[in-house]
């Protein structure tokens, strides 16, 4: 009895470094260099614009146009003598938490359409994923800049119409998912102890497919954040004074030539922003999958 | 219903819609169970045992696409007798884990990866009892007690897949049991568990079937186990039943050819090694309920049979003893020749 009653120690939760899931994304060396930036970027637009000298608004009118490392203007000033660092950090704050709602409302619409289409299948299922075919005919940037143009842009909604335009990649992922999920024995005896449809579905099975459901969240936050540069870019998204990343690709598109730093820092800072959130998805999706293990 | 009958299910059919029109699955069923009663229904793969089972359950497909007729009565948490073949989907969920359970061939895929043991036993008792979880887990730790589990408490936090088979059953059986049903319908609980395991599965269902004096419908194609645990043994052929009685009268005098073939190709240990040839066999395959044989539907596989009578006429159910019953035109003549080639050997 002495010898069983060790046993448990040894079938414990395993420790954090020894996670496998963990183990494989330490591994994916791109998405760990993902991580590190998308917090390095954080920290710096949360607690960055309390260390500079200068706010998004204030305008130093003698130093127009200042080169990056002028005084200190770090990274320069624009065409009305505002700090380039403010301005891109404060931008930073709304593009990252425009892209990061537009994630999280996107995501619970995906899911919920495509738990119950693949759930109900039938003429429910069948429905609702010709629904998810038509959202996805429209060509969603035009339809973006159509409803931008109707409706006041203002930061909630930009995240609105971002989120309505991009949830139907994670509910047709959703959708495949539970479909092979409710077919496996844990489905029929959930229904055998007595659970309710609605038990099954996000109880039993939405845990299930919990890992393409962060996989695909991770890569809609990257493209949330390239579709909100791109409508500010063309002038229906965030409005001037407010800054995004996107309306300073805009405003500097008129000085590429004497002043090419106000278009370069915003438009390495999306690029920097999109690709790592890319490549935590990729990791993800490795980490996630148990069978990579077998490569 | 009597009042020790647990469950009595009577002219049970059923029917899947393909094409245009349905096909009988299964035909005419008839049984009931006693308190601590165990009837194995026993027959080869797609004779109807598990659809027999889902269709108690009512977990086969809805209304137009299968069709259900007759009755099973069980009893409701206050006694009074209920149909569950006229009962509705929301009714059927509290039937479902509380009234009649059920348990399955492999516990490990009926069990979610996800979810900690312990809160999977607990949220079942929540289904049907308004209990706090707190409440719950410690009826889950004590369900885990009673099924043998070693360290109940350090149970409760694995996950499916850190226990054996043989746990992960015992789990299964602690979930079915948790509201103490009246009837438990084990689908081959032991098939995919090896040997020992299975003895210790079997004994534990015997103990808690004395304890809390439910009637279990065990559903097998193992006569071993059919011997080890069951009282009654109901053999099943193309839908029908074929061949009834105790397990004395159906496994030591079987007097239907398909259950006789069917214990013939049983390999035994007291055979071993004497060289009296290959195993029975039975030829070819449990007919297409689409396109059943005309007359007997064992004919066309039956050494027996006779051309003009077994391929026209349909058998009934006859009682040849009392409580042993069976389904074969030609059952007086072969209980005959049976009996003389006892005499001469």
């Amino acid at each position: 009895m002495s010898t069983v009653a060790t046993y448990p120690s040894f079938s414990g939760r395993l420790a954090w470094f020894s996670n496998p899931t963990l183990a494989r994304f330490m591994r994916h060396k791109l998405a760990v260099l993902g991580v590190v930036m998308i917090t390095l970027l954080v920290l710096a637009c949360v607690f960055g614009p309390y260390l500079l000298h200068y706010t998004d608004l204030s305008i130093d009118i003698r130093n127009r146009f200042s080169p990056p490392l002028t005084g200190n203007h770090y990274l320069g000033t624009d065409a009305l003598g505002r700090d380039t660092a403010a301005r891109l950090l404060n931008a930073g704050r709304i593009s990252l938490t425009v892209g990061f709602f537009a994630m999280l409302i996107s995501t619970l619409i995906g899911t919920l359409i495509g738990v119950v289409a693949g759930y109900y299948r039938g003429w429910i299922g069948a429905a609702l994923m010709r629904f998810v075919d038509a959202f996805l005919s429209f060509p969603s940037v035009f339809l973006v800049l159509v409803l931008a143009a109707f409706i006041k842009p203002s930061p909630t909604m930009i995240t609105l119409i971002i989120a309505v335009t991009s949830w139907m990649e994670i509910s047709r992922i959703v959708e495949a998912e539970i479909r092979s999920l409710r077919e496996r024995d844990f489905t029929l005896a959930a229904r055998m102890v007595g659970a309710s449809h609605r038990w099954i579905m996000f109880r039993e099975l939405v845990p299930n497919a919990i890992g393409p459901i962060i996989v695909a969240a991770t890569l809609t936050i990257a493209n949330a954040i390239l579709l909100e540069a791109y409508i500010s870019f063309l002038g229906y998204g965030i409005q001037p004074p407010l800054p995004s990343w996107g309306n300073m690709l805009n405003a500097a598109q008129q000085y590429l030539g004497n002043a090419p730093w106000l278009a370069i820092i915003p438009g390495l800072a999306i690029t920097l922003a999109v690709t790592s959130f890319n490549f935590i998805g990729d990791g993800l999706r490795d980490a996630l999958d148990g069978r990579s293990d077998l490569k | 219903m009597n009042a020790d009958e647990k469950i009595s299910v009577a002219h049970l059919s059923v029917a899947f819609r393909r094409g245009a029109g349905y096909v009988p699955v299964v035909q005419g069923i008839n049984f009931n169970i006693r308190a601590g009663e165990t009837l194995a229904l026993v027959g080869e793969s797609g004779s109807g045992k598990s659809v027999t089972s889902l269709a108690v359950m009512k977990l086969l497909a809805q209304a137009p696409k299968t069709r259900i007729e007759g009755s099973a009565v069980v009893a409701d948490s206050s006694g009074r007798a209920i149909d569950l073949v006229a009962m509705s989907e929301q009714q059927m969920r509290h039937v479902r884990g509380n009234r009649v359970a059920m348990i399955f061939q492999e516990p490990l895929t009926s069990l979610n990866p996800v979810h900690r043991v312990g809160d999977q036993i607990a949220e079942a008792i929540r289904f049907h009892d308004h209990l706090s979880k707190a409440q719950a887990r410690a009826r889950a730790l004590a369900l885990l007690e009673q099924v043998g589990i070693p360290e109940p408490a350090q149970r409760m936090q694995s996950f499916p897949h850190e226990l054996s088979g043989g746990m992960r059953q015992r789990v299964m059986i602690a979930i079915a049991l948790a509201m103490e049903p009246d009837v438990l319908i084990a689908d081959e609980p032991t098939t995919a568990l090896d040997v020992t395991v299975q003895a210790q599965i079997l004994d534990l269902l015997r103990n808690l079937q004395k304890k809390n004096g439910m009637a279990i419908l065990f559903i097998t194609h193992n006569f071993g186990v059919v011997a080890e645990i069951a009282d009654r043994v109901m053999v099943m052929y193309a839908g029908r039943i074929v061949e009834q009685g105790s397990v004395a009268q159906v496994l030591s005098a079987p007097r239907m050819p398909y259950t006789q073939g069917l214990l013939a190709a049983v390999p035994r240990f007291e055979h071993a090694g004497l060289g009296q040839g290959d195993l029975g066999t039975i030829p070819g395959f449990v007919p297409d309920p689409a396109a059943p044989p005309a007359g007997c539907a064992f004919h066309p596989r039956c050494a027996f049979s006779i051309a003009g009578r077994c391929d026209s006429q349909a058998p009934a159910l006859e009682e040849v003893e009392h409580g042993h019953q069976l389904r074969c035109l030609r059952w007086q003549e072969l209980t005959a020749s049976v009996e003389c080639a006892q005499g001469g050997a």
